[in-house]
């Protein structure tokens, strides 16, 4: 009789004490310098909104990319938040893997997110993924080695122009190269650059239908070009520098120019981290028969999938994180520098960013040139400018950059390589459908 | 010098030679969790600097260490005390009651090993899934139970045969069941084994990376998903990288160094006759 009266007393307690807990919400991410800062701020929202928990999963790219996919694939639902990129959002909201976000509230001011970023995460007029911080890609450069050799920056320089300062600056015996360039084979390191080499030399991935141009004229003369330039003035084993390595050579002085992605700038301006803090310039990314595409376009965001289970707690967390008042809280608390770029106008037009972030505007100006859907010169029938928003294009795009390493590292001539990766490529597109 | 002292020399030199270089990564990767991040990447590395905490303090900060810790310890062990319960009986078996199959069975659960674990992800995802065991400690135990069952069977199988049958037989003379045959008989006779087969099961239960990242989110997630979460490809990660590492390896350091005797004494077991 005891027993029977004890247990749904205890029973009842159980239940209560759940429903005095707040909501808990999974949040996965990537540890990037920007996300460890959000995750420090835990506690900042956690006070702001009693009602939610956040629990953290937080992985380094490829490893958080392979188990989101895991998880989102077989709705799994473990997680309430997942950070994805620009590339992953439209092929994930074409599978109605990701909540839509169409009832943002009127004090999140979607209008301010600037724009190529919001069309990037945009399906049909709705946002599928709230952007955390974006970058583009522009051109570093040692201002104390172009004074010294005479060299005057321009306002757009070309990729000739950057070979013969390259030759003006290279200095191997001091430990001095004139450009880095990244080298790591994959559709995220080597690519994401060559990608954006080969559009501003008229070239494309595929054409109207689908078919690969990796051994066409434009793509052999940019990676002809990419190839010779780095066996003349990059650093050894260049195959093995990726955008990691290069801004480890970069910032202790062993670069004369780096063309990567706009996101290294804050980290430069750090003296503990970086020699060059005093001597460094800005550019856009060098062009050379067309404009288009000759920047990249990425960005991180915050999305909720379809199998979360709490998905309001979820939205009230992405938008905290991805506002306004989340860029303030930040550079208030961490400095203006360490602020998520890329993803507001209002950031950039904050006076506190502006004197902390000399680089600001060519960021900004950077982003806003960048559109993924004309990066090519010749129509093509993708979206993105250093990816092609297709579901193949991880494999597509690392295959390629293993056989570019290849020629990059002299195991075999630039022509043989795109030869390859061309079948290759085509191989792969006719198994996944695109044609007989 | 008499040549057997010179041969001497030269064998207990090539020994320590190896035991450095062996070593080193492992001596070199605490010393890089001592250093500022700028000194970790620092060409010619440093060997003399100043030691600094900040990067166990930047890794506590982040992360609940402890609760790694424990799901580790738990799973890892939870797991190889579910492998041994199952291995025992079977190796039992193998060894004393043979088939003709016997030798079939032993080698094809060996090549469930050859399998690459990724190859069947997709399906004990969705199992775990519909089981409720993804981000358990109980699904990750199951898990590498299975996976070091192959290898705890088979080294168990090798341990009991080399146990003469005419001493288990001295015991059912004596009147002992097998179940007493086993524990009074096998198990003590045969401990040395079954405590290296535990350690090498335990310890491949402690740094298996692939399920523990992928089966479990934050409630069971072990040191290898804390070790994880340090390593980055944007700035500069490797002294935060390395004291993440020390502290992963740190328990099941002083855990081998403790038991180092039976291991050895368990893999040199009948070696000599």
């Amino acid at each position: 009789m005891y027993l029977k009266h004890i247990l749904p007393l205890a029973g009842a307690a159980t239940l209560a004490s759940f429903a005095a807990h707040a909501e808990i919400i999974t949040v996965a991410t990537v540890n990037n310098n920007d996300m460890i800062i959000m995750q420090g701020l835990t506690d900042e929202f956690e006070k702001a909104h009693p009602d939610i928990d956040l629990e953290w999963v937080v992985l380094e790219e490829n490893v958080l990319r392979q188990r989101l996919t895991t998880d989102i694939a077989t709705d799994g639902g473990q997680f309430d938040v997942m950070t994805v990129g620009t590339y992953e959002v439209p092929i994930w909201a074409n599978q109605d893997w990701l909540v839509e976000l169409d009832d943002l509230p009127e004090s999140y001011n979607e209008q301010d997110l600037i724009k190529p970023i919001r069309d990037g995460l945009s399906q049909d007029g709705s946002l599928y993924a709230l952007p955390f911080y974006g970058e583009s890609s522009m051109m570093y450069y040692r201002t104390d080695l172009f004074e010294k050799a005479g060299i005057e920056m321009s306002d757009q320089p070309t990729w000739d122009q950057v070979q013969d300062w390259a030759s003006q600056i290279n200095d191997p015996d001091s430990d001095v190269y004139g450009i880095c360039l990244r080298g790591k084979p994959g559709w995220g390191e080597n690519m994401a650059f060559i990608s954006t080499l080969v559009n501003t030399f008229g070239g494309r991935w595929f054409d109207e239908d689908w078919h690969p141009e990796i051994n066409s004229p434009e793509w052999k003369e940019a990676v002809s070009f990419y190839v010779d330039l780095m066996n003349k003035y990059g650093p050894p084993g260049a195959t093995s520098n990726g955008f990691n390595e290069n801004q480890a050579l970069f910032s202790s002085g062993k670069c004369g120019m780096w063309v990567d992605a706009t996101s290294a700038a804050g980290k430069f301006y750090d003296a503990d981290e970086s020699q060059v803090a005093d001597k460094l310039g800005f550019a856009p990314a060098p062009i050379a028969k067309t404009p288009k595409g000759a920047n990249w376009l990425w960005s991180w965001t915050l999305a909720i999938p379809t199998s979360s289970d709490s998905k309001d707690a979820a939205k009230t967390f992405i938008t905290w994180a991805t506002s306004q008042e989340y860029i303030e809280l930040v550079g208030e608390k961490e400095g203006w520098t360490s602020v998520p770029p890329g993803t507001r106008e209002s950031t950039y037009e904050n006076p506190k960013y502006q004197e902390a972030a000399p680089f600001a505007d060519f960021v900004l100006n950077a982003i806003q040139t960048a559109d993924p859907t004309d990066s090519t010169l010749k129509p093509s029938p993708y979206i993105g400018v250093q990816t092609v928003n297709i579901p193949e294009f991880q494999s597509v795009g690392t295959q390629v950059g293993q056989m570019i390493g290849a020629a990059l590292s002299g195991q075999q001539s630039v022509d043989a390589a795109l030869d390859q990766a061309q079948r290759s490529v085509e191989r792969t597109m006719r198994q996944a459908g695109y044609y007989d | 010098m008499n040549p057997t002292m010179t041969k001497k020399l030269l064998l207990t030199l090539l020994a320590w030679s190896i035991a450095l270089i062996v070593f080193f990564p492992i001596f070199w990767m605490v010393l890089t969790g001592f250093k500022t991040e700028g000194e970790a990447v620092a060409t010619p590395p440093s060997l003399f600097f100043e030691p600094t905490l900040a990067g166990y303090h930047t890794v506590m900060a982040r992360a609940d260490y402890l609760k790694f810790a424990l799901n580790s310890i738990v799973i890892s062990f939870g797991s190889t005390l579910l492998a041994l319960i199952v291995a025992i009986p079977a190796a039992y078996s193998m060894a004393f009651l043979p088939t003709k199959r016997t030798q079939g069975t032993l080698l094809w659960m060996l090549s469930t090993k050859m399998l690459p674990p990724v190859g069947v992800l997709m399906p004990v995802y969705l199992l775990f899934r519909d089981m409720g065991l993804l981000d358990s400690q109980l699904g990750l135990t199951i898990i590498y139970m299975l996976m070091n069952l192959p290898i705890v069977v088979w080294m168990l199988y090798t341990f009991f045969k080399d146990i003469p049958k005419d001493i288990l037989e001295a015991g059912r003379m004596d009147g002992a069941g097998t179940l007493q045959e086993v524990f009074y008989l096998l198990l003590p006779l045969t401990l040395p084994g079954i405590a290296s087969t535990g350690l090498l099961s335990v310890i491949l239960s402690w740094n298996e990376a692939f399920w523990s990242l992928n089966l479990t989110t934050s409630d069971a997630a072990p040191l290898t998903a804390f070790i994880a979460s340090f390593s980055s490809p944007e700035g500069l990660f490797w002294a935060k990288l390395s004291a993440a590492s020390t502290l992963a390896i740190a328990p099941i350091l002083i855990f081998g160094w403790m038991t180092q005797k039976q291991m050895v004494r368990g893999l040199t077991f009948g070696a000599v006759k």
